[in-house]
C-alpha cells in the first residue's frame, strides 16, 4: 500500500518506535520517517542487547560454550543448541547413537512448538486481541513443564551434549508427550475457531506487507517469511541432517506473500511439528544416549564447517573454524532473524504505521537472537 | 428557583458518585471478566472476590506524582481528564432511570446528550495536542477523524428514533416502547411505525457507540501496540484514572442511550413490573457485551474503521432515515 | 546440476591453465597440511566434501573479483546466507567469508573468501547485487574493522555508535 499523498520533504517527522515499545518485544528500535500515519522510511536499530557470543566462543573451550546458544533464542533454544552440538560433533567425528538423535527431534519440535504458540500469541496481541496469548501460553506451559521435568530447566536448555544427552528421557514424559499432541491438535482448531476465522484479522493481515520471492533471495529470509512467498525452502528438507529423513512431514508454503500468508504458515507448521513428535515417540529405539567412545577433550581438526539447522525461527546456521585446539578459532553465528528484520526497512516503506506493526509480528523476531 | 438549584446540585453530586461508582466497579468487572475469559483468576486478592481492588487502585493512583511533560501545555494537559470525566457526568443528569429517578428530565434530552458527547472528543485532542509526545499526537489525530466519523451515523440513526418518536424527550420515548417487547424500537412491530429496518439501526447505533467510547476494536486512539498508550501516554497518576474513568463513564453514558432509544427503557418486556432494575438489567447486559467484544477481537486498522463509516454506515443510515421518513409519511 | 554450472561459472575467473583443482579428499588433506604450515591459500575454486564441511563449493577469490564472484551466484539465484570474517593474524591477513545457499532443493552451499591485508582491509561492498548485504557488511565492519568501500551507511550496528575497536581481532584486548 502505497501513501497516496504527496511528499513535502518538511512536513515528515521522525518516530522513534522502541528501544522501549510494546510491539517490539524486546529493545529494538526502529527510526521512521513519518508522513503523518505513512512510513515513508525507516531505519532499524539493533544491538541494545548485543552480548558478543561469537567472542564468547572464541575464548572459551567446546563444552563451555554450550550453554551460550540457548542464551540465544530464548524461546526456541534447543533448535540453536542443535546446530551447535551437530557442527561440532562434524568437525570431530564424534558418533551419536541414534537414540539420542531421536530424542534430540523430539525436544526440538517441542520448543518450535512453545515458540510458535508463543509467537501466536503475541501476534495476535500485536493486533490488539489479547486473549488468544493466555491460551497459548497454556497450552506453552504444559510443553515447558514437560521439558523442564527432562532437561532441569524452562527456556535455556544445556541439555545437548556433543555426542548426546544429558539426560535420558523417562515413562513420564512418553506419557506427557503423547497425551499433549491430541490436547494440541484439539486447542489449535480452537486457535482457529478463535482467531484465523475473524474477519478484522483478515481484514488486517491480507495484502499487508507483500514481500517477493527475489526481496526474500537478496536478504536471505528464511522461515515462514520465505515459505510464506512461495519459497519451499526448509533446512530440514533440503539439507537433512540428523534424523529428519526418518520422519514423514511436509512443509507448508503458501503464494499469498502477505502476512497472512506468515501467519498459516507458522500455525501449519505447528501441525506439522506434532506430526514429527508422534512419529519419533513412536520409532524411539532403545539403546545409550551418550557415545560409548567419546574424546575427552573435544578438538576438532583444523578446517571450516558449516551446519545449517531450521530453528523456529529459520535457517540458522553455524559456522566454526577450528585451528586444532580446544578453542574454536572462529565461531560465526548466521542468526535467522538477522536477516528477516533486515527486510523490515525496504519492506515497511509506503505502509501505514499499524500495518507495519503487525508485519513486524509477522516476522517473528526474538531480539536477542537478533543482537546475539 | 432555590429548589431548582438545589435539586440541580443533588442531582450533579449523585450523578457524579454514580459515574464514578460504575466506573469503578466497571474497571474490576472488566478485569474479571477479561480473566474469565482467559481462564484465569483476575484480581481475587483484596476483599472478596477483589472488590476492594478499585478503590486501592484509585487510592494508588492518588497518592502517585502527577508529572508533567517538559514544553507541555500546561492549561490543557489539566484540562484534558477533568475535560473527559465532566461530560460524562453532565450526561447523567438528564438520563431517566426510571419513571421518577432522573435527575432533570428534559425535552431535549438526546440534544443535550449528545451535545457532551461529543465534548468528549475534544478532551483526547487536548491531552494528544499537549502532551508534547509524537505518539499522543498521532492518537489524538485518529480520535477526532474516528469521532467526527462516528458521530455523523450515530446522530442520523438516533433521528430515525426521534422522527419515530415524534420527541427528543427521553422519557417520552421510553413511555412509547413500554407496553411490550414487541413495542421496543429494536422491533417496532406494534409500535408508532412497523419499521422492519429498526434492527439494523440498533445495531449501527450501538456499533457506533462502541466507536465513540474508543472502545475495541475501535480502540484505535489508545492502540497500546502501536501508539503505545495513544493520548494518554504522558499521564500517570489521577490524571491517567480520570481517563480511565472516563471511558468507562462514557461506556455507561452509551449503553443507556441504547437502551432507552432502542431497548425500552425501564420496561419489562412482558409488562410485568417496570422499574429501574430492568433498566439496570438492560444496562449491564449491554456492558457486558461491551466487554465481551473487547476481549475477544483484534483491532480494526485507522483506514478499516474511517472506512466502516464513511463507506458502509453513514450511507446505510441515511437510507435508514429516508425508508423511516417515507414510512411516517405513508401511514 | 547447479553445482557444476557454478563450479564452471567460478572457474571462468580464473583462466590460469591450472586453478587450484584437485579431487575432494586430497584437498581436505592438502587444506590440513596448508595450514600446519601457515601459508595462505592460493585463490581458486574447490570443491568440498558436503559431509565434512556442511558446504559444496569454496572459492578465495581476489578482492577485485569479488564483485564478478558474486554477481555469477545471483545470476544462478543464490541467497545470502551470511558475510562473516576470520582474523588469520599469524599471516598477517584477514579473510571475508561470504555464505551463500540455495532456496530449491538443488541444494549447493558456496563460500566465496576473499583475503586481505590486515594493515588495510578494505574490499568492494556487494550491497549494490545484495541488499541483504548492508547488515552483514557493518556487523563485520564493527567487528573486524573491515571497511567495505561504496557501502552507503557504514556505521556501527550492534555495538555502541562511537565503538572505535574491533573485538573479533585477535589482538584486541578489552
Amino acid at each position: 500500500m502505497s501513501s497516496p499523498i504527496q511528499l513535502q520533504p518538511d512536513e515528515t517527522f521522525i518516530l522513534n518506535v522502541g528501544p522501549q515499545h510494546p510491539a517490539t518485544h524486546g529493545v529494538l528500535r526502529v527510526k521512521m520517517e513519518m508522513n503523518g500515519e505513512y512510513i515513508v522510511d525507516a531505519e532499524t536499530v539493533i544491538g541494545y542487547i548485543h552480548r558478543m557470543h561469537e567472542k564468547m566462543g572464541e575464548v572459551k573451550t567446546y563444552p563451555q560454550y554450550l550453554m551460550n546458544l540457548s542464551r540465544m533464542d530464548y524461546l526456541g533454544a534447543m533448535g540453536y543448541s542443535h546446530g551447535h552440538v551437530l557442527v561440532v560433533e562434524k568437525a570431530a567425528g564424534i558418533e551419536v547413537p541414534e537414540r539420542a538423535e531421536y530424542i534430540r527431534a523430539i525436544m526440538v519440535e517441542l520448543n518450535r512448538v512453545a515458540s510458535h504458540l508463543f509467537w501466536f500469541g503475541a501476534f495476535v496481541m500485536d493486533l490488539g486481541g489479547f486473549s488468544p496469548l493466555m491460551y497459548a501460553l497454556q497450552d506453552r506451559e504444559y510443553i515447558l513443564d514437560m521439558m523442564e521435568a527432562v532437561t532441569g530447566s524452562r527456556l535455556t536448555y544445556c541439555y545437548f551434549r556433543f555426542g548426546g544427552l544429558y539426560n535420558d528421557i523417562d515413562d513420564d514424559f512418553i506419557s506427557a508427550a503423547r497425551r499433549f499432541i491430541p490436547r494440541m491438535r484439539k486447542s489449535l482448531k480452537k486457535y482457529h475457531k478463535l482467531v484465523t476465522g475473524n474477519i478484522i484479522f483478515h481484514k488486517r493481515l491480507e495484502g499487508i506487507a507483500p514481500l517477493t520471492k527475489e526481496m526474500c533471495r537478496k536478504y536471505g529470509a528464511s522461515s515462514a517469511v520465505a515459505r510464506g512467498s512461495g519459497i519451499n525452502f526448509d533446512v530440514r528438507k533440503n539439507e537433512p541432517y540428523s534424523v529428519y529423513p526418518e520422519f514423514d512431514f511436509d512443509v507448508p508454503v503458501y503464494h499469498e506473500c502477505d502476512s497472512l500468508a506468515r501467519y498459516n504458515v507458522r500455525m501449519e507448521e505447528m501441525e506439522q511439528s506434532l506430526r514429527i513428535i508422534e512419529q519419533g515417540l513412536d520409532k524411539l529405539p532403545d539403546g545409550p544416549i551418550m557415545p560409548k567412545k567419546k574424546p575427552k577433550l573435544i578438538k576438532p581438526p583444523a578446517g571450516d564447517y558449516y551446519q545449517a539447522v531450521e530453528t523456529a525461527r529459520g535457517s540458522f546456521g553455524i559456522r566454526l573454524v577450528s585451528d586444532g585446539t580446544k578453542t574454536p578459532y572462529r565461531l560465526k553465528l548466521r542468526s535467522p532473524t538477522y536477516s528477516n528484520m533486515h527486510l523490515f526497512d525496504e519492506a515497511c516503506r509506503g505502509m501505514m504505521i499499524m500495518d507495519a506493526l503487525a508485519f513486524m509480528g509477522s516476522l517473528d523476531l526474538v531480539i536477542p537472537e537478533i543482537d546475539r | 428557583m432555590s429548589l431548582t438549584l438545589l435539586n440541580v446540585i443533588v442531582a450533579v453530586v449523585i450523578a457524579i458518585a454514580f459515574a464514578a461508582a460504575n466506573a469503578a466497579y466497571l474497571v474490576w468487572a472488566e478485569r474479571r471478566g477479561a480473566a474469565r475469559i482467559q481462564r484465569r483468576p483476575g484480581p481475587n486478592i483484596n476483599g472478596p472476590f477483589g472488590l476492594l481492588q478499585p478503590p486501592l487502585d484509585g487510592i494508588k493512583l492518588m497518592a502517585k506524582q502527577l508529572l508533567i511533560p517538559g514544553g507541555a501545555d500546561k492549561v490543557l494537559f489539566i484540562a484534558a481528564p477533568v475535560l473527559a470525566m465532566f461530560p460524562a457526568i453532565m450526561s447523567f443528569v438528564t438520563i431517566p432511570f426510571s419513571d421518577s429517578i432522573v435527575a432533570k428530565n428534559m425535552n431535549v434530552g438526546i440534544l443535550m446528550i449528545f451535545a457532551f458527547a461529543s465534548m468528549g472528543g475534544m478532551s483526547l485532542l487536548f491531552a494528544g495536542w499537549s502532551s508534547r509526545n509524537k505518539y499522543a499526537m498521532m492518537s489524538s489525530v485518529r480520535a477526532v477523524s474516528q469521532a467526527v466519523a462516528y458521530e455523523i451515523p450515530m446522530l442520523i440513526t438516533t433521528i430515525t428514533v426521534v422522527m419515530i418518536a415524534g420527541s427528543m424527550d427521553l422519557m417520552e420515548i421510553v413511555h412509547q416502547q413500554s407496553a411490550s417487547i414487541l413495542h421496543w424500537n429494536i422491533f417496532p412491530l406494534l409500535g408508532n411505525s412497523h419499521n422492519i429496518l429498526m434492527p439494523f439501526s440498533f445495531l449501527i447505533f450501538f456499533t457506533c457507540t462502541l466507536a465513540e467510547t474508543n472502545r475495541a476494536p475501535f480502540d484505535l486512539g489508545e492502540a497500546e501496540s502501536e501508539l503505545v498508550a495513544g493520548f494518554h501516554t504522558e499521564y500517570g497518576s489521577m490524571g491517567f484514572g480520570l481517563f480511565f474513568m472516563g471511558e468507562y463513564a462514557n461506556i455507561v453514558i452509551g449503553s443507556c442511550m441504547t437502551v432507552i432509544l432502542f431497548l425500552g427503557g425501564w420496561s419489562c418486556p412482558f409488562g410485568l413490573f417496570p422499574g429501574v432494575w430492568w433498566f439496570l438489567l438492560k444496562l449491564y447486559l449491554l456492558i457486558a457485551t461491551f466487554i465481551w467484544i473487547r476481549w475477544t477481537f483484534p483491532r480494526t486498522t485507522i483506514y478499516g474503521l474511517l472506512n466502516l463509516s464513511w463507506k458502509i454506515l453513514i450511507p446505510l443510515s441515511l437510507f435508514n432515515l429516508l425508508f423511516t421518513a417515507g414510512l411516517i409519511k405513508v401511514f | 546440476m547447479i553445482l557444476e554450472k557454478t563450479k564452471s561459472g567460478l572457474l571462468k575467473m580464473f583462466p590460469e591453465p591450472e586453478p587450484v583443482e584437485t579431487a575432494v579428499e586430497e584437498t581436505s588433506e592438502e587444506d590440513e597440511k596448508k595450514n600446519a604450515s601457515k601459508e595462505p591459500r592460493k585463490n581458486g575454486v574447490v570443491e568440498r566434501d558436503y559431509s565434512v564441511h556442511g558446504y559444496h563449493l569454496d572459492a578465495q577469490v581476489s578482492p577485485e573479483q569479488l564483485l564478478e564472484a558474486v554477481a555469477i551466484l545471483d545470476d544462478l539465484e543464490f541467497f545470502i546466507e551470511s558475510i562473516t570474517g576470520v582474523d588469520w593474524i599469524k599471516e598477517d591477513q584477514l579473510e571475508v567469508v561470504y555464505d551463500f545457499s540455495r532456496y530449491d532443493f538443488d541444494t549447493c552451499r558456496v563460500v566465496i573468501r576473499t583475503r586481505i591485508n590486515r594493515a588495510a582491509p578494505v574490499v568492494p561492498t556487494i550491497t549494490g547485487l545484495y541488499a541483504g548485504a548492508n547488515w552483514h557488511e557493518r556487523e563485520t565492519h564493527e567487528f573486524f574493522g573491515i571497511k567495505f568501500e561504496g557501502h552507503p551507511h557504514l556505521i556501527p550496528l550492534l555495538l555502541p555508535e562511537d565503538a572505535d575497536f574491533h573485538p573479533l581481532l585477535k589482538d584486541f584486548k578489552a
